[in-house]
């Protein structure tokens, strides 16, 4: 059942140095007020999933939290790429990193067989592709009704999914709209669940056919207005581009990037604050 | 009088024509985005392009930095959730066109999005697969859109992401592949088209001004020629001002964000 917490408390009980963590979102409602506190509580040996990770994994593999990340794009959409992934997938810094890569289509598959109780997910797909040469638990196996060969991965099943949604009531379910990514099947695939959301109101009244996640199935929930930020929750706030756009020159060195997450994260004592270290044109300029 | 234009202009004028009306177009994020939302509001009105990122029937009115961006899911007919996009509208079969960029190709048109180098030991390592590899063996039918340079061109490529016509012939049907795989490749300095026997990527069009001799030095294999080279038509004002309004009012509302 859900308990209504700050998000320092509920990243300090549910997150485990060694865990591995999932903090979905595809674009939209990305969980970055989280990952910041994971960066803050020192979090270490985590497994990161995620099939789109960006700039928030990128901070959370600069920041020495990561051991390995599985994934199936890891780049910072529309602008290039994420310099702290590559700097430790090609010069192991801070630490090497291990990756376990995958297609968005198996990703998915993976989520929805977690999701499901199931062992393993099967689909079309990595015909003519050279991932499963460099991923071992990418395997084929044969149709038993038609003998057509099939790709086969296992399901994912995190220790702890982490999303960030529009509204909670007070007994903790949640609701949100927009892209919705993998999300419902990420929090259902995962043994513990922690949501932040923009608002925590008395009561919502979704049309049937929304996305309502029931709080009997969540940890915890934590009121991070603008916890997504940059990314953004539709109806609430806009994506802040400019500073995705921002974030390449950020994370380009080592020392440049280590000074922001020095003034901006570990400097601040919580989202809000770190929010207020931006300047408010919305412009993550480094300091 | 016709316009001055830019080779990214005529880039994306060429891919935006090669789409049709009525056809759904699975859309990857950056130059076939700007071609097929191009198409959008030129030639094809009626297509319906898909964002891998959920969003169906979206008609953004400015270009979208990510493949998730606001504009793309309160412009669309329908949100699904992401395995319910892969699952049912990709792997169901409902796509004519899948619209993809790429970092690096080869003369059979593989494409690589991974690494460069040494898969362990890389010297660069991309941002992965994401989609494409099953963008490009559900739909019907792939094109390709991207800058053509001797780092894109490349002759021996070290991994491939999405499968193009895999070594030449009809090893893509020995492969298991039905589709038809990618038919043309569009860049800055022409059209390429598979040849129907070797599968081998053919110059088939040069944009005009541009020579044999610069589409051969930007490729990193030996390039042929198509025996009928023709000369793309030029844009028309039409195309040109759609398309710079376009990314006018992007620009415009990237700085307004900001």
């Amino acid at each position: 059942m859900a308990k209504l917490m700050t998000l320092k408390a509920a990243i300090s009980e549910l997150v485990d140095d060694g865990d591995s963590v999932a903090l979905e979102g595809f674009t939209h409602l990305i969980p970055f007020a989280a990952g910041h506190e994971i960066i803050r509580q020192c979090k270490k040996d985590l497994t990161l999933i995620r099939m789109t990770p960006d700039l928030i994994y990128d901070q959370l593999i600069g920041m020495g939290c990561a051991k390995k990340m599985i994934f199936s794009w890891g780049g910072n959409p529309g602008v290039g790429s994420l310099h702290r992934f590559r700097d430790a997938v090609e010069h192991h810094w801070p630490h090497p990193l291990e990756i376990e890569e995958h297609a968005h289509a198996d990703m998915a598959n993976a989520y929805e067989a977690g999701a499901s109780n199931l062992p393993f997910a099967t689909l079309r797909a990595y015909i003519g592709c050279d991932l499963p040469k460099y991923n071992s638990t990418i395997k084929e196996i044969e149709c038993p009704f038609t003998g057509e060969k099939l790709a086969a991965v296992p399901s994912i099943r995190p220790d702890l999914t982490v999303i960030h949604a529009q509204q909670a009531d007070r007994e903790g379910n949640v609701f949100l709209w927009g892209i919705t990514g993998v999300q419902k099947q990420a929090v259902l695939a995962a043994k513990k669940v922690i949501v932040t959301v923009e608002e925590v109101v008395e009561n919502f009244e979704p049309s049937a056919n929304q996305t309502v996640i029931p709080g009997w199935v969540i940890d915890a929930v934590c009121e991070v207005p603008g916890g997504a930020f940059p990314s953004y929750a539709q109806g609430y706030n806009s994506r802040t581009n400019a500073f995705y756009q921002e974030w390449d020159a950020i994370s380009r060195d080592r020392e440049t990037f280590q000074r922001w997450m020095e003034v901006h994260v570990l400097g601040t004592r919580d989202f809000a604050e770190f929010r207020k270290s931006i300047p408010l044109n919305g412009k993550g300029v480094a300091a | 009088m016709t316009y001055e234009y830019t080779s990214s202009e005529m880039m994306t004028i060429a891919a935006s024509r090669m789409l049709k009306n009525r056809q759904v177009c699975f859309v990857g994020i950056g130059l076939p985005s700007a071609a097929a939302n191009l198409a959008r509001l030129t030639s094809t009105p009626d297509i319906v392009l898909i964002y891998e990122s959920g969003t169906i029937g979206t008609r953004p009115d400015i270009l979208p930095l990510s493949i998730g961006d606001g504009e793309l899911a309160e412009t669309a007919q329908m949100l699904v959730s992401v395995p319910e996009m892969f699952r049912y509208w990709l792997q169901g079969g409902h796509i004519d066109i899948g619209f993809l960029g790429a970092a690096q190709i080869d003369r059979f048109a593989n494409i690589n999005t991974t690494v460069i180098g040494d898969y362990y030991s890389p010297n660069v390592r991309l941002p992965g697969a994401g989609g494409a590899p099953e963008i490009s063996t559900s739909c019907k039918e792939i094109l390709i859109t991207l800058k053509q340079t001797k780092r894109s061109f490349v002759k021996e490529m070290s991994f491939i992401t999405s499968p193009g016509h895999l070594s030449g012939g009809d090893s893509r049907e020995k492969a298991g592949l039905v589709n038809k795989g990618p038919t043309a490749v569009i860049t800055d300095l022409g059209i390429l088209e598979p040849d129907p026997q070797t599968r081998e990527l053919v110059m088939t069009h040069l944009h005009e001004a541009v020579t044999v001799e610069q589409a051969r030095d930007n490729t990193g294999w030996d390039l042929k020629f198509a025996k009928d080279l023709k000369t793309t038509p030029l844009p028309s004002n039409r195309e040109l001002e759609v398309l710079r309004d376009l990314n006018e009012r992007t620009e415009r509302a990237q700085k307004g964000a900001a």
